[in-house]
């Protein structure tokens, strides 16, 4: 027997895919962001009233990912026709090659600001860099508030938290979330982390979230 | 399983490598940092079913898993975090930054030396 010394990176080909993707993304300059929860903490009713409410000033584009179906590209087609799907049959993350195909499948041009939501799925995708400018981590109050702690990866390398479901904190229901606790162990993992608490049902917060879109989109754009 | 693009990567690196010893692989090792979120004994699931019937077939997997690195911002030392008890150990401060997670590396592979013939 003998030893070879390697020292690779073990997912080489997704980097370059993701590195041809931001390469793509910042000669157009438009910005993409990359949305990462669990299933069903709000990404795609986030994305719907977002790309409604800022429709005047910023074009948006979806690339939607889902282990199997098309209802999540179906609902955001009634705000914006500018939607590709990626199926991952059965797999937890998207890929920077799909992302990389679907790109070429959305009608760049056009758009300002291109979200890629992400298979729901807390841990998996925050592994795999697709190329973005940056990552959107979602998380429902109905979810729990020791989430930053048990799953620290996502939080510590997101731009944006969007705690989403805050209707529900003033609804009667009982609901043991402690805003300021998961706003201190997100900060504690990512000093300069974005916190924004919405309800994508009422409308409530969004305000803030889309005057960061807004800045971030207009940066880009100098 | 986010394992399995893992697994099919390592065995293209793999049989890249062993293409170019002209020789049989029998074990690799490999490291990754804590938010790769790697699963051992999924990985290993995993890179078994992909490696069936090719030239990494049986290749022993070793995982070693690297802690998370802070940096304190009041003494400045830098130390493992802990998720249990995330603070400083010097000083008792909360206040510290992550440094950048170790990456997922493939480090050393292990081959069989009769069947080389370079
Ligand atoms: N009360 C309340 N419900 C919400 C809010 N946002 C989303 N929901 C509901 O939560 C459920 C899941 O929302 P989705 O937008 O489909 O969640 P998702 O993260 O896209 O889910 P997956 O794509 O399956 O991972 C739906 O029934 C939404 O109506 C909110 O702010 N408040
Ligand atoms: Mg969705
Ligand atoms: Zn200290």
């Amino acid at each position: 027997m003998y030893k070879v010394d390697i020292g690779k990176k073990i997912l080489i080909a997704n980097e370059e895919y993701a590195r041809k993707n931001s390469r793509f993304l910042a000669k157009r300059k438009k910005l993409c962001l990359n949305m990462i929860s669990s299933p069903g903490s709000g990404k795609t009713t986030i994305l719907i009233r977002t790309i409604s409410e800022l429709k005047d000033k910023i074009k948006i584009g979806v690339i939607e990912g889902d282990i199997q179906t098309d209802i999540d590209a179906e609902r955001i087609r009634a705000a914006t026709s500018a939607v590709v799907q990626i199926n991952t049959n059965g797999s937890c993350h998207l890929s920077a090659a799909q992302v990389c195909g679907a790109l070429e499948n959305l009608p760049t041009d056009d758009l300002d600001l291109i979200f890629i939501e992400n298979v729901g799925n807390l841990v998996c995708p925050s592994a795999f860099e697709l190329g973005e400018a940056g990552k959107i981590v979602v998380l429902s109050v109905a979810e729990g508030d020791d989430k930053p702690a048990k799953y620290p990866s996502i939080f510590a390398k997101s731009k944006v938290l969007l705690i989403n479901k805050i209707d529900m904190l003033g609804a009667g229901v009982q609901v043991d979330f402690d805003v300021e606790k998961v706003k201190a162990d997100a900060r504690r993992l990512n000093k300069d982390i974005e916190i924004f608490p919405v309800s994508a049902k009422t409308g409530e917060g969004m305000s803030s979230w889309y005057g960061w879109l807004t800045e971030s989109v207009g940066n880009l754009r100098l | 399983m986010h394992e399995t693009m893992v697994a099919q990567s390592l065995l293209a690196a793999i049989s890249s490598e062993a293409d170019r010893q002209n020789a049989r692989p029998v074990g690799a090792k490999i490291s990754c940092g804590t938010f790769d979120a790697i699963n051992d004994e999924i990985l290993c699931f995993a890179f078994e079913a992909v490696a069936k019937g090719t030239g990494c077939e049986g290749v022993k997997l070793e995982i070693e898993h690297k802690p998370i690195r802070c940096r304190c911002r009041d003494c400045d030392r830098n130390f493992d975090f802990e998720l249990s008890s995330p603070i400083c150990p010097e000083c008792g401060s909360e206040k510290f930054e992550l440094l950048p997670d170790a990456p997922l590396l493939l480090e050393t592979i292990e081959f069989q030396t009769e069947q080389r013939n370079v």
